[in-house]
C-alpha cells in the first residue's frame, strides 16, 4: 500500500522556513530569495497576502479600488514574491498546516491529507493576528460573527451582509464602515463601545503620533466619512447583547441612559486584534504580557529574534503593528537571517537594514494613541456571569469565577476543572478572556495568572495525517 | 443573510459552479470558501455545538474559531472558511434543526 503513496515533494531539510504568507512572511521571503537563500513558505490559506492582503492577486480592479489604496499597495511585494516563485527561488505551499514546532527546528507540516517532518536551519514565525474574542451574551448565536469576518467575506468572496450592525471599537471597525458604504451595503448602525479617553494621555499620544501623520489622516477621513452617511452612530455604548433564539435577530444595548434594540441580519463584532501566538508557544518562545496593547506579546528584539536563537517572530504575531510595520520587520529580520547564512557581510547588513528600521519606528508612533483611544472596557474582558466564554465546550464566565473562587489556581488548571479551552479551537477563543476573570477575580496582574499552555498538534489533524508523516532520513 | 456585490462594482460577471449540499444541488460563486458559499444560500446555521446542541455558524472566517465545521466529500469535521468550492464537492451540514437547505424538499 505504502508504494502507491505519492513521493513527498516537500524536501526533508531547508536553511529557512517561513510559516505564514501574510506581509511579514512575504517580505522576509522576498529578502532573503534576493540574496539566495534557499527558503520555503507554508501557508493555511489558498492564496498568498494573509488577513490584510486577502486575494489582492485575483480581485478585480474595481473591487480593489474599493477596498482602498492600503489594500492595492500590498501589489508590489505579491507581484516581487510571485516572480520569486516563477524563478524557483521561493518554494511556496499553500494550503498548508503547521501543527509542530519545536526549539530544535523540527516541522511538522500538513498538505493534502499527507504530513511531512522537516528540519529548518532557522525558522521565521509571521502567523499574523486574530480578532479579540468579544464575549458578549449571545455571540455564539449564528449571524454573529467578527467584523473581521465580513471584511473577509467582501475581499475573498465580494459578498455582503444584506443587513448588518456593526459594534465594538478600533480601526478596523471604521474602514469597514466605509468600505461597507462604498459597496452600497445596509448598515443600521454603529454601535461605538469605546469610552471616552483622559484627555491628557490622549493629548501626549497624540502629539508623538504626528511623525505618523497619515494614520491620523486616515482616521480622521473614515470617521468623519461614518459620520456623514446617513449610518446612525451610537457612541461610548454599554449592556451590549446578541438577541435571538435560533439564530442572531437584534442588537440591544444602553446609550445615553436610553435601551436600544436594533434589528438586522447580522452583527458584526470587533475590539481590536491580538497576536496568534500558539505555534511560538508550542516552540518554547518567551512571551511577556504586553499591558498598553492589553495581549501577551512575543519576547523579540529589534531583529526580530525571539528566546529560541533560531527563530525569529515578525509582523503583527510579534506585537501588533499594522501591515506596513509588518513589511519592515520582516525585512529586517530577513536581512539579519541572510547575515546569519552568510550571505552578506555585517557592514551590508547595518547599511541595508537602517531605513527599514527607521521607517518602522516611524510607523510605530501611532500605536500608542491607538492603544488609549480604543482601550478595551473591561466589560469585554471580564464579562456578566451569563456569558459563554468557551465557545466550544460553553463554559460560562460564571463557571471560571467560581471555580477561581474555590481556588483554582490558573487557566491550565481550569482546563482540568470545567474542560474551558480543551474543544477543537485549542483556547483561541477564551484564553483572553480566561486569564482576564482570572486576574480581575483574584485582584492581580494578567501577566502573574499566566495563559494556557500551547501544545502540538497545535491545529487538529487526524491521525490518518500523523499516521503518514513522512521523516527526514538520519543522516 | 449575504449577497453578492453589486454587478457595477465587478469587472466581469461571477461565475457559477454547483455543488451538492445536503443532496440537494445548488449553484454558487467559484472560488470562494464553502463557509462563504452557504452564507450567500442564507444559510446561517452550519451545525449544532457538541454540548445543549445549540446552533452554530461561522464566526472568524479565518480558520481560528472552529465555529463553521462540516461535512465536506466524505471527511467530517473540515473548517468550512479554509475550503474553496469546486464543481461537484458534496457538502454535508450536520444540523438538523434550522438549516435551510434541503428542507424545503422534505416538505
Amino acid at each position: 500500500m505504502s508504494t502507491d503513496l505519492p513521493e513527498p515533494e516537500v524536501k526533508a531539510h531547508y536553511d529557512v522556513v517561513i510559516i505564514g504568507a501574510g506581509a511579514g512572511g512575504i517580505s522576509v521571503a522576498n529578502t532573503l530569495a534576493e540574496y539566495g537563500v534557499n527558503v520555503v513558505m507554508f501557508d493555511e490559506s489558498s492564496r498568498p497576502g494573509g488577513q490584510i492582503y486577502r486575494n489582492l492577486e485575483t480581485n478585480a480592479s474595481k473591487l480593489t479600488r474599493l477596498l482602498g489604496r492600503d489594500y492595492a499597495a500590498g501589489k508590489k511585494i505579491l507581484t516581487t514574491f510571485r516572480n520569486f516563485i516563477d524563478k524557483g527561488l521561493i518554494e511556496y505551499y499553500p494550503k498548508a498546516k503547521v501543527w509542530y514546532l519545536n526549539s530544535d527546528n523540527e516541522i511538522g507540516v500538513s498538505k493534502s491529507g499527507l504530513s511531512y517532518k522537516i528540519r529548518a536551519k532557522k525558522v521565521v514565525i509571521a502567523t499574523g493576528c486574530q480578532e479579540r474574542p468579544m464575549p458578549i451574551s449571545g455571540w455564539h448565536l449564528p449571524g454573529v460573527m467578527s467584523l473581521g469576518a465580513g471584511q473577509i467575506l467582501l475581499k475573498s468572496a465580494s459578498i455582503l451582509p444584506k443587513s448588518t450592525v456593526l459594534a465594538g471599537a478600533g480601526p478596523l471597525l471604521w474602514l469597514l464602515a466605509y468600505q461597507y458604504r462604498r459597496a452600497g451595503v445596509k448598515v443600521e448602525a454603529i454601535v461605538d463601545t469605546a469610552m471616552p479617553s483622559p484627555w491628557w494621555s490622549t493629548s501626549i499620544h497624540l502629539l508623538k503620533a504626528l511623525v505618523a501623520g497619515e494614520y491620523l489622516f486616515k482616521g480622521l477621513y473614515l470617521m468623519l466619512n461614518a459620520r456623514f452617511s446617513d449610518v446612525p452612530i451610537h457612541r461610548s455604548v454599554t449592556h451590549l447583547k446578541a438577541v435571538g433564539n435560533q439564530q442572531f435577530e437584534s442588537v440591544s444595548f444602553k446609550c445615553n441612559g436610553e435601551h436600544y434594540q436594533i434589528r438586522a441580519d447580522t452583527l458584526l463584532l470587533h475590539q481590536g486584534v491580538i497576536p496568534g501566538l500558539h505555534i511560538a508557544e508550542a516552540a518554547g518562545c518567551r512571551i511577556q504580557w504586553h499591558g498598553p496593547q492589553q495581549c501577551w506579546v512575543p519576547v523579540v528584539d529589534k531583529w526580530g529574534k525571539s528566546s529560541q536563537n533560531h527563530i525569529s517572530i515578525v509582523g503583527d504575531v510579534s506585537g501588533i503593528e499594522g501591515a506596513k510595520s509588518a513589511a519592515l520587520s520582516g525585512k529586517t529580520a530577513g536581512l539579519r537571517l541572510a547575515r546569519e547564512l552568510r550571505k552578506i557581510s555585517g557592514v551590508q547588513l547595518g547599511r541595508l537594514s537602517f531605513l527599514s528600521r527607521l521607517s518602522r519606528r516611524r510607523h510605530q508612533a501611532i500605536r500608542p494613541l491607538l492603544n488609549v483611544v480604543f482601550r478595551v472596557p473591561v466589560t469585554y474582558l471580564n464579562p456578566p456571569d451569563e456569558v459563554v466564554v468557551c465557545r466550544c465546550e460553553e463554559v460560562t464566565a460564571g463557571t471560571i469565577r467560581g471555580i477561581t473562587k474555590q481556588g483554582c489556581m490558573g487557566p491550565n488548571q481550569a482546563k482540568a476543572f470545567t474542560r474551558c479551552g480543551m474543544g477543537p479551537c485549542q483556547g483561541r477563543m477564551c484564553s483572553s478572556t480566561v486569564e482576564q476573570i482570572m486576574a480581575h477575580e483574584l485582584n492581580r496582574s494578567v501577566a502573574d495568572i499566566g495563559r494556557y499552555r500551547a501544545r502540538p498538534p497545535i491545529k487538529p489533524i487526524t491521525l490518518g495525517e500523523l499516521a503518514s508523516t513522512f521523516s527526514s532520513p538520519e543522516s | 443573510m449575504f449577497q453578492l456585490i453589486s454587478p457595477s462594482l465587478v469587472d466581469e460577471p461571477v461565475d457559477l459552479i454547483e455543488i451538492s449540499i445536503n443532496q440537494s444541488q445548488m449553484s454558487v460563486p467559484s472560488a470562494i470558501s464553502v463557509a462563504a458559499a452557504l452564507l450567500y444560500l442564507e444559510n446561517a446555521v452550519f451545525r449544532e455545538s457538541p454540548v445543549s446542541q445549540s446552533p452554530r455558524g461561522p464566526y472568524c472566517m479565518m480558520g481560528v474559531c472552529f465555529e463553521c465545521l462540516v461535512e465536506i466529500d466524505g471527511e467530517r469535521n473540515q473548517r468550512a472558511c479554509q475550503i474553496e468550492v469546486y464543481p461537484g464537492m458534496q457538502v454535508v451540514i450536520e444540523s438538523t434543526t434550522s438549516s435551510s437547505i434541503g428542507a424545503e424538499e422534505e416538505l
